[in-house]
C-alpha cells in the first residue's frame, strides 16, 4: 500500500477554516476594524468587552476563529503560489512559510487567550 | 447575415514547422452550419491538407474537440453563426501535445483514465445462473450524471491545473472513478482510493470549476471531485481512528 | 516516478512526429476572465489572514489594558489601516459569497430520495450567515 498522504487532513482543516471564515470573519472584521475605530457605532466600554472576551466560551470561540481561518489561508495560498506563480519546485520553502506561519499564529492565539 | 466568414485555422506540420501558425480560410456562412461543417468545407474544396479528427458529428463520440476562439468546444456542436462576423480562431485542444494541425496526442489522458480502473470491480463475480445485478432507479440516480462522459477531454483543456501539473489525473478520470465508486454493483472503491488519494490524484484540484463549464454533457466533474475529496477525507479519519477499517 | 508521456517530446523521426508542446505562460491567469476570477477567489485567503492578525492584535491589546486598546483603535482608524481593512473586507465578503456557491456544488444532500437543488443550500447558508452575524453584533454591542 502506498505511503499514507497527509493531504486529507490539510484539506479538512482548509474546509473547516473556510466555513468558519465565511460565517464569522466578515462581521468581526467590519465591527472591530472599521465600525468601532471610525466611531460609526457607539463602542462598548473597555470593561464590558474585556469581560466578554474573558469568558471561557468566548476564548474557545476566538481561538477557533483565529486559528482555523489561518489554516485556510495557508493551504489556499500554498496552492495559489504553486499554480499562480508556477513555483512548485520551491515547495519545501512554501510549506514552511505557510504551515509554519499557521503554527506560529495558533500558538500565539492559544498563549494570548490562555493568559487573558 | 453576411455571405462568408473567415476561419483562422492552426496549421502545424512537424516536418516543416517549429511551431503552429494560423492560416485564414473564407467559408460560406450558412445558418445551420457548425464549425465542423466549415472545416470539412475547407478540407473538401479549399485545402485538403488540413487535418482534424471527427466522427459522429452529433456530439456523442467526443472526437471533434478543439479550441474555438480560445474556449474548448465540440466543433460539431458549435454554430458558426454565433461567431459572426468572425474571424473564428480554431486551434487544437489546449494542454495536449500537438501532432499535426488540429490533432492532439491523447495518450496521457488514456493512461490516466485506465489507471483509475473505470470498470466494475467485484471481489467475486455473480454466476450467470443467479441472474442480473439488480439496481433501483435511486441507485442509478447516484451515479448517472457521471456516466454521461464521452471522453472528449474538453475538461482537460479547460483545467489550468492539468496544464500546470503533469502528474494531475484530471477531471474526466476522477469523474469516471466516482461513477464506478457510486455504482451499487461495484466493490472497488478501496482500490481506487489508493490510486486517487495520492497527491497527484484529487488533491491537485483547486476547484477552479472550468471543467464543469466546458463539459458538453453536464457531467459536472468539478462536483464529483469535491465529493470525492470529502469521501477521501472521511476515509482518512476513519482509518486513523479505527485502524481495523483499513485493508 | 517516470516522466509522464505528456511532458516528453521525442525528436522527429520518419516514424514518429515531433509533437509541439506549448509551455503554459506564467500569466495564464490573466489570459481569461474566468481564470482571473478564480485567482481573485483564491487570493481572498489573504483577507482572511489579515482578519486573523487584526483579531489577535485586538485580543492582545485588550489583555494589556484600556490604554493599549485605545492606541490600537486609533491606529486602526488611520488611513493606511482603513484602506487595508476595506480591501480585506471586500476580499472576505467575496470569499463568503464564493464559498457558499462552491459548497453547494461540492455537497450532495438528499432528502426524500431526490437531490436538494444547490440554490436551496446556498440560500440556507446565506440565512444562517445573516443570523450568525446579527447575533454576534448584538452580543458585542449591547
Amino acid at each position: 500500500m502506498a505511503k499514507r498522504p497527509i493531504e486529507p487532513l490539510f484539506w479538512t482543516l482548509f474546509s473547516g477554516g473556510g466555513v468558519i471564515s465565511a460565517f464569522f470573519v466578515p462581521i468581526l472584521l467590519f465591527l472591530f476594524a472599521l465600525a468601532l475605530p471610525l466611531g460609526w457605532i457607539t463602542a462598548p466600554s473597555y470593561e464590558s468587552l474585556h469581560h466578554l472576551v474573558s469568558l471561557p466560551l468566548s476564548r474557545l470561540f476566538l481561538f477557533v476563529v483565529c486559528s482555523l481561518p489561518l489554516f485556510h489561508w495557508a493551504h489556499r495560498f500554498r496552492y495559489t503560489l504553486y499554480d499562480g506563480l508556477q513555483i512548485k519546485h520551491l515547495n519545501e520553502f512554501i510549506n514552511v512559510i505557510c504551515y509554519g506561519g499557521v503554527i506560529v499564529g495558533t500558538v500565539v492565539s492559544a498563549y494570548l487567550l490562555w493568559n487573558f | 447575415m453576411a455571405e462568408n466568414i473567415d476561419l483562422d485555422v492552426a496549421r502545424y506540420s512537424p516536418e516543416r514547422d517549429e511551431s503552429p501558425s494560423l492560416q485564414r480560410y473564407t467559408v460560406p456562412l450558412r445558418k445551420d452550419w457548425v464549425v465542423l461543417d466549415a472545416l470539412n468545407y475547407i478540407k473538401d474544396r479549399v485545402d485538403g491538407s488540413v487535418t482534424f479528427r471527427w466522427s459522429c458529428r452529433m456530439g456523442v463520440c467526443g472526437s471533434c474537440g478543439m479550441m474555438v476562439n480560445g474556449e474548448p468546444k465540440l466543433t460539431c456542436a458549435t454554430f458558426l453563426s454565433s461567431y459572426a462576423p468572425g474571424p473564428v480562431r480554431v486551434e487544437p485542444l489546449r494542454y495536449f501535445p500537438v501532432v499535426r494541425d488540429l490533432v492532439v496526442e491523447m495518450s496521457d489522458f488514456m493512461t490516466k483514465f485506465r489507471r483509475v480502473k473505470p470498470w466494475l470491480v467485484r471481489k467475486e463475480e455473480k454466476p450467470i445462473s443467479e441472474g442480473e445485478y439488480l439496481q433501483t432507479p435511486e441507485q442509478l440516480d447516484n451515479y448517472k450524471q457521471f456516466s454521461m462522459c464521452i471522453n472528449c477531454t474538453l475538461c482537460y483543456s479547460a483545467c489550468p491545473v492539468y496544464g500546470l501539473d503533469p502528474f494531475f489525473v484530471g477531471p474526466a478520470a476522477i469523474a469516471m472513478a466516482q461513477r464506478y465508486n457510486l455504482d451499487s454493483r461495484d466493490e472497488g472503491a478501496d482500490e481506487r482510493m489508493d490510486i486517487l488519494a495520492q497527491h497527484e490524484g484529487i488533491w491537485g484540484c483547486t476547484f477552479v470549476g472550468e471543467c464543469t463549464k466546458a463539459c458538453p454533457k453536464n457531467v459536472d466533474p468539478a462536483g464529483s471531485i469535491q465529493q470525492y475529496k470529502l469521501t477521501a477525507a472521511m476515509h482518512w479519519f476513519k482509518t486513523l481512528l479505527i485502524p481495523k477499517t483499513s485493508k | 516516478m517516470s516522466v509522464p508521456i505528456a511532458r516528453s517530446t521525442p525528436p522527429h523521426t520518419p516514424y514518429h512526429p515531433r509533437w509541439y508542446r506549448k509551455r503554459v505562460s506564467t500569466y495564464w491567469w490573466l489570459l481569461q476572465w474566468s481564470y482571473f476570477r478564480f485567482v481573485l477567489r483564491e487570493l481572498t485567503s489573504l483577507g482572511v489572514a489579515y482578519s486573523c492578525v487584526i483579531l489577535l492584535c485586538l485580543i492582545r491589546a485588550l489583555s494589556l489594558g484600556p490604554q493599549a486598546y485605545e492606541d490600537l483603535q486609533k491606529r486602526l482608524a488611520s488611513p493606511v489601516f482603513v484602506a487595508l481593512t476595506v480591501v480585506s473586507l471586500l476580499l472576505v465578503l467575496f470569499h463568503t459569497v464564493t464559498w457558499f456557491s462552491l459548497s453547494a456544488r461540492a455537497m450532495v444532500v438528499r432528502m426524500g430520495g431526490k437531490r436538494v437543488p444547490g440554490v436551496l443550500i446556498s440560500a440556507s447558508n446565506y440565512v444562517a450567515w445573516l443570523v450568525v452575524s446579527g447575533l454576534l453584533a448584538w452580543l458585542l454591542l449591547r
